[in-house]
């Protein structure tokens, strides 16, 4: 019976440690009723397979520890899903751009159709997902006896900890070459990761520059603790990495604070951060359409306003 | 080298869709069509290779109803030198179809590379290009944001979370497109003009031997819940009043 099979959940990790991405795609993947295996794959992992056993819920992880592993490719990383795909009745990931990259590849070479950026499960076989940047919901039933999924985490609550579930090696999946790592640059940062940040303040095309950015933007994020996010706008113009895009083709966020600044609110950023529980937005344009989702709006210049919300933050916070 | 580059009919980028009443779908009647936008930027991307004299010719293909031959004239007016449009009955054809019918297409075809954009703004499903390098068992290179062909190889930078990386892939490979590996051209009328006498050649999907029914049955389309705007306030000190009641500082 396919619906007995447990569930296989591919951890977001980067060896060292898990992202915490992985717990929030363990509670959709527990919400397909059946055991949860999480599957490690890196080079030099074992720290982060630890993580994912001490996550509740969790039956079992598998570890897949080797160079063919290292930087995590889709290539090799795809083959090992789809040899250990028969043993499963759902491969799930969260929509990183890892699980992005990766189960794909595995759905199609085992015939099935995934479904991508699952935002609640309705039952093991229906699911609901946003189309058209979020504008649309979709509810859809898999007919596909192994369901394939990826996870829009912002939509799940992060599984607990305090579980120690067993850790099994798996053996290497048959080598699958073609692509070869050149490098990598990854910006270090004291900030909370973007998709799972509790606040986050984001700036526009308002800023006029990389310089403001850096200098309204990152204080404001720092005296909250919060990650930094940007629009496309502000990414497009240069004021800020590719990866701090929030955004329908950037990242979803839900944070439980989310603070626009001169953000004037294009569906596709909307559909990046709608789901938000607070929402504040600062822009010297009382129609953008931005306030027409904020809680809370100021109306104004940003440049006299994110400082004395400096000042009014820390004065709260003495 | 041949370049393949898949594009599709979508909704406009600038539209802003309507949900249909009975929640069997969303409003497609009398809207804006476009081809999807990181459509544009793999066509683009494409058409740079060959003007750089590292491609020969530039194929564009779509999968789709009447009037997807709209979209493959507009590759063509861009500068893609031929196209193919594989004829179906219905729009919405699913990613894993697309990429059984692409991998029937490239068998006859030969390309070296296949630029797709990373996901269609219809359905944001971001697996085409994945599945179907899945299916040639090529290397695969997703959020493209710079290619440098070399001999037998092409390096890619990728926008990843957290920074970039960079991967070199043995051709044949398949690539896709993000935002801002390049800003896509605009057709000149010349080019329109003389687009429309480039060759589209009509395949079906029964010819290809791929069945096109759906694995997903949708169930209903709805509306998502909307917010409503808040209020608006006259202070920063306000602001955090506020904020602090909420529990969110």
């Amino acid at each position: 019976m396919a619906d007995t099979l447990p569930t296989l959940l591919l951890a977001e990790h980067d060896d060292a440690s898990l992202n915490p991405v992985t717990a929030r795609a363990l509670t959709a993947a527990l919400a397909l009723g059946a055991p949860v295996h999480v599957l490690v794959a890196g080079e030099n992992a074992q720290a982060a397979a630890q993580a994912a056993a001490r996550l509740d819920g969790v039956a079992e992880v598998l570890l897949a520890d080797g160079p063919a592993y290292a930087h995590r490719l889709a290539e090799p990383v795809a083959a090992l899903g789809v040899a250990l795909a028969p043993a499963y009745g759902a491969l799930v990931a969260p929509s990183t751009a890892f699980g992005k990259s990766v189960m794909p590849r595995i759905a199609a070479l085992i015939d099935v159709m995934q479904v991508s950026d699952v935002i609640a499960v309705i039952a093991p076989d229906t699911f609901d997902r946003p189309i058209y940047a979020g504008n649309a919901l979709q509810r859809v039933r898999a007919t596909d006896a192994t369901k394939v999924l990826t996870i829009r985490t912002a939509s799940f609550a992060a599984a607990g900890e305090g579980n120690a579930a067993p850790i099994r090696a798996v053996a290497d999946a048959a080598p699958a070459g073609g692509a070869s790592f050149l490098g990598e640059e990854i910006a270090a940062s004291a900030r909370p990761d973007l998709s799972a940040a509790r606040i986050i303040v984001s700036g526009g095309r308002a800023l006029g520059s990389a310089e403001n950015f850096h200098a309204i933007v990152e204080p404001l994020a720092d005296a909250l603790g919060a990650a930094v996010g940007a629009s496309r706008a502000a990414v497009d113009a240069g004021y800020a990495p590719n990866d701090w895009q929030v955004g329908q083709t950037g990242k979803v966020v839900a944070p439980d604070l989310y603070v626009a600044l001169g953000i004037s609110g294009a569906i596709q950023h909307l559909a990046g951060m709608k789901d938000s529980k607070v929402i504040v937005a600062i822009n010297k344009d009382e129609d953008a359409p931005i306030f027409q989702v904020a809680d809370y709006g100021l109306v104004g210049d940003l440049f006299e306003i994110v400082p004395a919300l400096q000042a009014e933050i820390a004065k709260a916070k003495a | 080298m041949k370049i393949l580059v898949p594009v599709k009919r979508v909704v406009d980028y600038n539209v802003k869709i309507r949900v249909k009443a009975d929640g069997s779908g969303v409003e497609l009647a009398n809207i804006k069509m476009s081809m999807n936008p990181f459509d544009e930027i793999a066509v683009e991307e494409a058409l740079r290779l060959k003007e750089a004299g590292k491609a020969s010719e530039v194929i564009a293909v779509s999968i789709g109803p009447v009037k997807t031959d709209e979209t493959i004239r507009t590759a063509l007016a861009m500068g893609a030198d031929r196209g193919i449009w594989v004829k179906t009955e219905e729009a919405g054809i699913e990613p894993l179809t697309v990429a059984k019918l692409l991998k029937a297409i490239i068998a006859a075809e030969g390309p070296s590379l296949v630029i797709l954009g990373k996901q269609a703004i219809d359905d944001d499903c971001n697996q085409t290009g994945q599945m179907l390098a899945a299916l040639l068992g090529w290397p695969q290179a997703t959020f493209a944001s710079k290619i440098v062909v070399g001999e037998g190889t092409v390096d890619v930078t990728r926008e990843i979370d957290g920074g970039l990386q960079t991967l070199r892939l043995a051709l044949p490979a398949v690539l896709t497109t993000d935002l801002r590996l390049n800003e896509p051209r605009y057709a000149s009328l010349p080019n329109i003009m003389k687009a429309k006498k480039k060759p589209i050649e009509e395949k079906s999907a029964a010819e290809l031997g791929v069945d096109v029914a759906p694995r997903l049955e949708i169930l209903s389309t709805s509306e998502p819940s909307g917010r409503t705007g808040g209020i608006k306030l006259a202070s920063a000190a306000e602001l955090v009043a506020h904020l602090k009641t909420a529990g969110v500082l």
